[in-house]
């Protein structure tokens, strides 16, 4: 009795999807779940047939739209979760970054862009003459042997106790490359890359040349990156200075590197 | 069968072409689906039970697309966007849910 009574309520009341049914009227399947077996193949299979009517092709082009929109959402979803967590101050960093790099990389464009028109408009090899020589000039500019002009600092370092080691001199030096110094003098010695310190009585000897105090280094590179750099709480002139010694950091907007290492 | 060819070839076309959504549609795709979805499963509950109309089906899918998008756009400029989309989601899913289950009950006769 139940179960007659279940089976077909549910199908003689279909109010959710009224106005599919509704339309044409004669619902002739009720009653017809008892059996399972045969007639839902038989449905199915009847579905399946294509019939190529104006209907037919309208239903087909509707479900493509609905296709393309659900992978279209779902892809657009997936872009958005990567940043959907991230708070607002993390999502204010990455803009920043991203501008500041595209600003470095449109920069970078056109250097290169100048550089491509200039070398496709001689064709005698003149700018790609200039080319070489520019980055001859870089890479003698790092290497140490040709000298230098340029915007940077001065620091003067006098050592009345003989406290100063060469480990602050090497100190000093790492800090101003970890600054950006491109270009470093101490003494009349040009740093290299392989420059060294050595602890004597009465001074430093700097790649074999002996220097006595006071210290006088020229570091070409951004002026004010640098002499921040060197006053960091705990930095280089703090230790320094805890050592007796007495620094100036100078900025100059213009000065001049003319030692040079051999080679 | 051409329904079937249609959504398979839409998914396709979706995985090809990559498509961006447009930022003013943004928030009515989302329910404009659920609508559809909906609007297909009454199309083949429709059809199982030997009912379907393809004038209705398009109409009510087209319609009903229409009108949940329309429903969210008021509720964006009433302010009560999130809520109304919940409510129309809730909604279609309970007609989903009853249409699976006319599907389910005529296919398997449980």
């Amino acid at each position: 009795m139940s179960e007659h009574s279940e089976a077909p309520a549910p199908e003689a009341a279909p109010e959710p999807e009224a106005e599919d049914a509704a339309e044409t009227g004669s619902a002739g399947e009720t009653g017809s779940a008892g059996e399972p077996v045969r007639r839902p193949l038989a449905l199915v299979g009847d579905m399946l047939r294509p019939r190529l009517t104006r209907g037919q092709a309208a239903g087909a082009l509707l479900c493509l739209v609905l296709g393309f929109a659900v992978v279209t959402q779902v892809r657009a979803n997936h872009h958005d979760t990567k940043f959907a967590t991230a708070r607002q101050d993390e999502l204010v960093g990455i803009l920043s970054d991203l501008t500041q790099r595209s600003e470095r990389l449109r920069g970078d464009l056109r250097d290169l862009e100048n550089t491509k028109a200039g070398l496709e408009r001689d064709a005698r090899g003149q700018t790609a003459l200039e080319e070489a020589r520019r980055r001859a000039d870089d890479y003698g500019l790092l290497a140490g042997t040709v000298p230098a002009q340029g915007p940077g600092v001065e620091i003067v370092v006098t050592d009345p106790r003989r406290a100063v080691r060469a480990a602050n001199l090497l100190d000093a030096l790492e800090e101003l490359r970890d600054a950006g110094a491109e270009v470093v003098q101490v003494g009349d010695v040009r740093a290299g890359v392989d420059t060294y310190f050595v602890d004597r009585p009465e001074g430093v000897i700097a790649d074999g040349r002996f220097l006595p105090p006071p210290y006088r280094i020229l570091a070409i590179g951004d002026p004010h990156t640098m002499a921040t750099a060197l006053g960091i709480p705990g930095g280089v002139v703090r230790t320094l200075r805890g050592l007796g010694a007495g620094v100036t950091v100078t900025p100059r907007a213009r000065m001049t590197v003319s030692a040079v290492r051999s080679g | 069968m051409f329904a079937l060819i249609g959504l398979v070839a839409g998914v396709l076309l979706g995985l090809f072409l990559h498509p961006s959504v447009p930022l003013w549609l943004q928030p009515y795709l989302p329910i404009a689906i659920v609508a559809a979805l909906d609007a297909m499963f009454g199309g083949v509950r429709a059809r199982l039970e030997g009912v379907f109309d393809e004038k209705t089906f398009v109409v009510s899918f087209v319609g009903n697309t229409i009108i949940a998008a329309l429903i969210v756009f008021l509720g964006d400029q009433l302010g009560v966007g999130s809520q109304l989309s919940t409510g129309v989601v809730v909604v279609l899913g309970v007609r989903i849910f009853s249409n699976a289950a006319a599907i389910r009950r005529k296919l398997f006769g449980a």
